[in-house]
């Protein structure tokens, strides 16, 4: 496969580097992913792999160096691995998510801590922020959720891809991610302005405002179709 | 950080910025596309396909790579399971759980079902999360149902099956609506009013969006939606095979586990297949911005249980994958940064392309750019791709669009010392999506009665191009539909016994055809990028070994 052939290319090309996989040495050439290092040793991952592109939050994972014990954290599927890296992966982390039916529910501070009431636990460590893959300001949004301002969450927490990595370094339990998502869930649903435009065409569609129309379209032959589409005007991109 | 020698092009593509800021390429004629098209556009490349030789689609022609899985050999052998043993019994069983089958599940739970969601990576791992510039409904005053339905025709080349494309544009209003009542952030004006912006083929601003997060923004949503509602769902579980019953209606399915590699059975009064696409087959060995999971498996399943598939000939290339830095290879850009304003330049600085044509355009006019005319620009490690000049943005829309509207792609960038508000991005076209699928109606029936589809698996909404926009869009619309009709399809249908005659029909025809040997074990399940075989296991890509129970090759 393509990514495969690549790591063959490559390795002609580019010097190899040590890292450690569990514990275990491995030589890989640099310029792979924690991801692609892992599958170039032999791995064949069913867990820790999602979207491969940085969305998904599957492939969190935390790593240190050979001399350096501190823990650094990232997504695997982008980040390029280093000489002497030691490299883990963490398949699942258990972690709490309150149940609610959305339609019941209120956009306030009593409403987020009756669903998550160990919010008042935290105690500002900030190693939410240090941990999160997508540097996002989570001890902030966690501290305005415990005042109420549901908006400022659901702005800063918005490039959340809910990898887990916070929940899994909290000393409190608590679980940034999942808060969040029930904050923006509250702002989409109650707080955001609504949008008249879109009740609008709604209710002309219900009203079969548009149907004689595509009628028509659906019928039309081909070649009557494609000058309509030729000729149709076209709005400016900006 | 770019290499000296690419620099030295990226001066280019600064020096012509002015002038290109004020030079409008027109778009090309339906005559003009089709030599275009003929001549680069890889689904023109006969080589690339064959005839598939067994099945209901016997003699449509198909990318080698999906052939060879459509007429792949089952990983179970019938005579070894006990039909008796039902481990779940259900109304609906949904397979997949990306954005359609999210929402098939909670259709078909609203109305009344008892529903089973599997899936085989984790709840919600799927190419929906990756989407990241959005998706259409006509729903500003300008535009309508009607000019949607003409653009997605259009960009279809009119192939598309016309009351498929009347349910898509009529129900998008309402699709963006009840995701906004879930809880999903569209982004908006002051006012309240949606901001809406251009894409290729479009001729009017109606992708809606969630900064370039906007499928991510979606699933987070569904996905919650279904924990909430308790809906029971399995991971890490997919159907290695259907069962139908005694009268020819899909029944349930046989799940394995992936990692204590153990069947289990599902007995399901009607199946909703929603499991996406085929990237990581890579088509003619090109890079692939689809999830890990992304291996054709329901098309093979559907297939072998008797359904009929539609438009398997063409794929989408999506036209800016990434081209530099390797890591990245291949991943999506976003054609959320063209309907910002970028444009596509090449080794000299020049734009060689209207930027905002669909996509097979597109993705043609860079693969002549860099094939034909050697107008490309190469990476180290022999990748070619074009400009697209990025920092255009916040020019033509002022500071801070790109840091606001694309944070993905600025942070993905980043990583690699490549500031995207500076610097354009190299791009080359990446496989990105199935343009056809298994045929379905306006709710999802396929033509085997009790299986269902919706999404990226389903065929004949887009035709032979789908449009920007119009695929998250489809997995809502359809996906709603096909949970919908299934639940009112369970309410009467009475099951017969269940059956695995299909299966063993199968492996006689494929015996028959001369296959059994030569074909692998499918469906695929997971690609293999483990560099080292694992020469200690059995070899379970050899079809020899279908006896026994499963393979998890």
């Amino acid at each position: 496969m393509v990514e495969k052939i690549k790591a063959k290319q490559v390795e002609e090309q580019v010097k190899m580097i040590n890292i450690y996989i569990m514990g275990k040495h491995y030589q890989v050439p640099e310029g792979l992913t924690i991801l692609t290092a892992m599958e170039y040793c032999g791995y064949r991952l069913i867990r820790g792999c999602g979207c491969r592109a940085g969305f998904c939050g599957a492939c969190a994972t935390v790593f240190n160096f050979k001399d350096d014990p501190q823990l650094r954290y990232d997504l695997a599927c982008q980040k390029t691995v280093e000489p002497d890296m030691y490299l883990v992966q963490i398949p699942f982390f258990p972690a709490a998510k309150a149940l609610y039916n959305l339609e019941e529910i209120e956009p306030d501070v009593e409403q987020i801590l009756a669903l998550y009431p160990d919010l008042v636990t935290c105690f500002g460590c900030n190693n939410c922020t240090k941990t999160c893959p997508q540097e996002l300001e989570v001890m902030w949004f966690m501290s305005d959720a415990l005042r109420g301002d549901i908006g400022e969450v659901a702005t800063k927490s918005f490039d959340c891809v809910m990898c887990g990595l916070c929940a899994a370094r909290c000393p409190q339990g608590l679980v940034p991610y999942n808060v969040a998502l029930l904050c923006r869930r509250l702002y989409g649903r109650y707080l955001a302005p609504v949008s008249k435009h879109l009740e609008d065409r709604i209710a002309e569609i219900e009203a079969g405002k548009f149907d004689a129309e595509l009628e028509k379209l659906e019928k039309m032959e081909k070649s009557k179709l494609q000058k309509l589409y030729d000729e149709r005007d076209i709005e400016p991109a900006y | 950080m770019y290499p000296l020698y690419m620099e030295e092009s990226i001066r280019k593509v600064e020096a012509s910025r002015g002038k290109r800021l004020k030079e409008t390429l027109s778009r090309l004629t339906g005559e003009e596309k089709t030599p275009l098209l003929k001549k680069h556009h890889p689904d023109f490349i006969g080589e690339s396909m064959r005839e598939l030789l067994v099945g209901s689609n016997k003699g449509d022609r198909t990318p080698k790579e999906m052939a060879d899985l459509l007429e792949g050999n089952s990983r179970i052998n019938p005579d070894k399971i006990d039909l008796g043993k039902v481990d779940y019994d259900v109304d609906v069983l949904v397979i997949g759980c990306g954005g359609a089958g999210a929402s098939a599940a909670l259709l078909a739970q609203e109305n009344g079902a008892k529903v089973l969601l599997v899936t085989k990576l984790r709840l919600g791992d799927a190419n929906t999360v990756g989407a990241q510039a959005g998706i259409q409904a006509a729903d500003r005053p300008n535009d309508s149902p009607i000019i949607h339905y003409l653009d997605t025709m259009g960009g279809g080349r009119f192939t598309n099956i016309p009351e498929l494309v009347e349910a898509l544009v009529k129900d998008a209003p309402s699709a963006i609506k009840w995701l906004e009542t879930l809880g999903v952030n569209w982004d908006k004006e002051p006012d309240g009013s949606l901001h809406e912006l251009s894409g290729g083929g479009a001729s009017r601003r109606r992708l809606h969006s969630a900064r370039d997060y906007t499928g991510l923004e979606e699933m987070r949503v569904l996905r919650d939606e279904i924990k909430c509602r308790q809906i029971d769902y399995i991971e890490f579980a997919p159907a290695v095979e259907l069962i139908l019953d005694d009268q020819g209606r899909v029944a349930g399915a046989i799940l394995v586990d992936m990692e204590a590699n153990e069947l289990s059975l599902v007995r399901a009064k009607a199946v909703v297949m929603a499991t996406g696409g085929m990237g990581r087959l890579h088509i003619q060995g090109f890079p692939t911005t689809n999830h890990y999971g992304a291996t054709a498996d329901g098309l093979v399943l559907a297939y072998r249980a008797g359904a009929e598939m539609i438009f398997i000939d063409t794929m989408q290339y999506h036209p800016t994958g990434v081209a530099y830095p390797t890591q990245i290879l291949g991943q999506l850009v976003t054609e959320k940064v063209r309907t910002l304003g970028a444009q596509l330049a090449n080794v000299d600085g020049e734009q060689f392309i209207m930027p905002l044509e669909p996509r097979d355009v597109v993705a043609s006019a860079i693969i002549r750019e860099c094939q034909e005319s050697k107008k490309g620009i190469e990476t180290p490690t022999g990748e070619v791709g074009v400009w697209l000049d990025s920092p255009m943005i916040d020019i033509i829309r002022g500071e801070g669009t790109i840091a606001g509207e694309l944070p993905a792609m600025v942070r993905q960038f980043a990583r690699f010392n490549i500031d995207i508000v500076k610097e354009p991005m190299l791009v080359y076209p990446t496989l990105h999506y199935q343009n056809g699928g298994i045929k379905i109606d306006t709710n999802g029936a396929t033509t085997v009665p009790g299986l269902l589809a919706a999404g990226e698996v389903g065929g004949g909404v887009h035709g032979r191009n789908r449009l920007i926009g119009n695929s998250t869009l489809d997995l809502f619309v359809f996906g709603r539909r096909a949970g919908k009709a299934a639940a009112e399809y369970a309410k009467k249908v009475k099951p017969g016994s269940l059956t695995l005659d299909h299966v063993r029909q199968w492996q006689a025809e494929l015996k028959k055809a001369g296959l059994a040997d030569s074909r692998p074990i499918s469906p695929l399940l997971l690609p293999n990028y483990a560099r080292q075989p694992h020469d200690y296991l059995p070899d379970y890509t050899k079809p020899t070994l279908t006896v026994g129970q499963v393979k998890i090759a």
